[in-house]
């Protein structure tokens, strides 16, 4: 039994039958397709993601108090479970792996400028804060040591508080009130769009810390330190070197609850990936199973295909096919009925993929791989659905096959 | 030099509580060359000694040696491959593939020829279908074809793996009497350069284009003799009445 006139036997037989053969296919069309569609979407906006927090920095650490310091119960004496200023400067000038550091004091605030006012959450922090966040300016500037050093109200403002307050004009110079202290605007940072969570990154107002700690908080409190790390590849010893500094100042017993938790993106990361990852496993599973039901689809035109060729297969069997030659050309028929199917799936999701990708404005990412797996996918569908009416072809007696009306 | 050797051969089918006594013992001799017309009533136990002559069917009991193979001990696999080597059909629906070409039909038996006789399927399959008269034809779909031509084709594709003996099945029960004649003509033609052929029939008309007519009844042999004289296919065609009727009682 020669491969090619076998292969040429199957394609003939599915384009007697054109019609009923695409219908067929439809199920693993479709089945594939969505996988393919499916897949390209959840790898498209895994990767949005990472982007997006690669534009963070990949170097940026985040320490902020855990919620233990409500407990006030578990408090023992020395321990202090609220960052301050001296926790910044003692990280700033010790910590040799660290480039730069932070603190965040947050404050949230009606701000008024002229007749119109907004809503918005005032963030002090130091210099080196630009640097950490990649914050670029669209005009202005950002303020410096000196700001800091002497309490300058000055503010630096997100895009989106510049659009509310001061649509269609150059907030810069102009005054700004929060909680009746005037601000100077001196510059408006480029927007950074919505946050891997969803928030708006440009609903923001910069001040030097300072200003922030004493005019508008408490003197005391500093919510969030934000650190760079010297390297990538030194994360997980900046984090450390970061634990052992604090543990020290706050003077936390061997054992002891840390008090503060330090982040890294790549938590953040790993988690995002994670859910978009599980959530595209379960899309997937879902089209998973409209190509199994079109695998069914096959069987079922397998079956009624043996039927009504019952008398082929016993003028085959007259001259000579062993029933393994009868089972071969059923089993190849099938195959490449679903792996036609699967071709046209491959072409239906990737252009699928990238309609929905421009509908909703996400990334489409079409690994070969998800491409090569559904083309295997779609073979083994084939023949394991092609492989119960190909035994029943093979199984037939030749006498009976001839005489089948 | 004997092709078929048949020893005390039965076929028993059971049918419920009962059994059929299809063959109840049937022996023959069949030597190479010759052109047996096996014939009988429905019922007689022809088709199911055709049905074993031509490997489809394995017998209840005896022996059955093909071209010096004892087939009747042999399992499914190997019967195919039998069939395929040393056995060529005919049957009465010419069974052809429907909308495929005379030649892929005469192809197709190669298709599952496993020993590479045949160098050159196509030049063979061509050479066949010359051999029985359809040389400008090989291209035409069994739909294009009257039922004389399709039974040639089928011939052919009985001919073209050059089998040890011919086994025709009533090959001319579809056909009417003149197109009946052209094709025990070709057969005629065919045993007359050696092939060995057994035809199945009813028809004493047909039956006397054989060279030794079998009569079974009740699954016995009752008749087994030579016919004195064959008709000769090729001359009756010669002189068949021009205007004679296809269905009145043109049969010389």
């Amino acid at each position: 039994m020669k491969w090619r006139s076998l292969i040429i036997a199957a394609l003939r037989s599915i384009a007697r039958n054109k019609l009923r053969s695409l219908l067929t296919m439809l199920g693993v069309i479709i089945g594939v397709g969505a996988v393919i569609a499916l897949m390209a979407l959840g790898r498209g906006s895994q990767a949005d993601i990472q982007a997006q927090i690669a534009g963070l920095g990949t170097n940026l650490l985040i320490i902020h108090p855990t919620s233990s310091q409500t407990s006030g119960v578990r408090a023992g004496s020395g321990t202090l479970n609220t960052l301050t200023m001296d926790d910044v400067a003692l990280l700033d000038t010790n910590a040799a792996l660290l480039q730069e550091v932070s603190p965040v004091i947050r404050v949230q605030e009606q701000v008024i400028a002229g007749n119109s006012n907004w809503n918005t959450q005032i963030n002090g922090v130091s210099v080196s804060y630009q640097a950490i966040r990649n914050h670029v300016m669209e005009s202005g500037d950002f303020f410096s040591e000196r700001d800091v050093k002497t309490r300058n109200k000055v503010a630096v403002l997100g895009k989106t508080v510049a659009n509310e307050l001061f649509p269609g004009q150059n907030p810069v110079g102009a005054q700004i009130r929060i909680r009746n202290v005037p601000f100077t605007v001196i510059g408006v940072m480029q927007s950074k769009g919505q946050s891997s969570m969803g928030q708006d990154q440009d609903d923001i107002i910069l001040s030097p810390w300072s200003t922030v700690l004493y005019r508008l908080s408490d003197g005391k409190t500093v919510r969030t330190i934000m650190a760079s790390a010297v390297s990538e590849t030194q994360m997980e010893e900046a984090k450390a070197e970061i634990r052992t500094l604090l543990r020290e100042a706050h003077r936390i017993p061997p054992g002891g609850d840390d008090g503060f938790d330090i982040r890294d993106q790549s938590e953040i990361n790993e988690m995002l990936t994670r859910i978009t990852g599980t959530l595209t496993m379960l899309l997937s599973a879902i089209a998973g199973v409209s190509l199994l039901v079109g695998g069914i689809g096959i069987m079922n035109i397998m079956l009624v295909s043996v039927t009504e060729r019952t008398r082929e297969i016993g003028i085959r069997m007259a001259v000579g096919a062993r029933p393994g030659d009868i089972l071969l050309q059923f089993l190849i028929e099938a195959m490449i009925l679903s792996l036609i199917g699967g071709l046209l799936g491959i072409l239906a999701g990737v252009g699928g993929a990238s309609l929905l990708g421009k509908v909703m404005g996400t990334a489409i990412m079409v690994s070969p791989l998800v491409i090569f797996g559904s083309v295997a996918f779609t073979a083994a569908v084939g023949i394991f659905f092609g492989f119960y009416p190909a035994r029943k072809a093979s199984r037939l007696n030749p006498i009976d096959a001839l005489r089948y009306e | 030099m004997e092709t078929i050797v048949l020893r005390d051969l039965k076929r028993t089918f059971a049918m419920g509580d009962t059994s059929v006594h299809a063959l109840r013992g049937v022996s023959l001799t069949i030597a190479r060359g010759e052109f047996v017309a096996i014939m009988g009533t429905s019922g007689s136990g022809k088709s199911t000694l055709m049905n074993l002559l031509g490997c489809l069917d394995q017998p209840t009991a005896g022996d059955y040696f093909l071209d010096g193979v004892h087939v009747s001990r042999l399992d499914r696999r190997q019967l195919a491959d039998i069939r395929n080597q040393k056995i060529g059909f005919v049957f009465q629906g010419f069974n052809l593939l429907p909308r495929t070409s005379a030649l892929e039909n005469v192809e197709l038996p190669l298709l599952y020829d496993r020993s590479g006789r045949i160098a050159d399927p196509q030049r063979q399959a061509l050479a066949v279908l010359e051999q029985v008269g359809l040389g400008d034809r090989v291209h035409h779909e069994p739909a294009r074809l009257s039922g004389g031509q399709q039974q040639r084709v089928a011939i052919a594709r009985a001919l073209i793996n050059q089998p040890a003996i011919l086994l025709a099945d009533e090959p001319t029960g579809n056909l009417d009497t003149h197109t009946s004649v052209e094709v025990m003509a070709v057969f005629q033609r065919l045993n007359a350069q050696g092939i060995t052929i057994l035809l199945v029939t009813h028809e004493p008309d047909i039956a006397c284009y054989a060279k030794r007519i079998i009569e079974l009844r009740d699954g016995l042999v009752v008749r087994d003799e030579p016919v004195a004289a064959p008709h000769l296919a090729d001359r009756d065609l010669l002189t068949w009445p021009e205007n004679g009727s296809v269905t009145g009682g043109g049969r010389p």
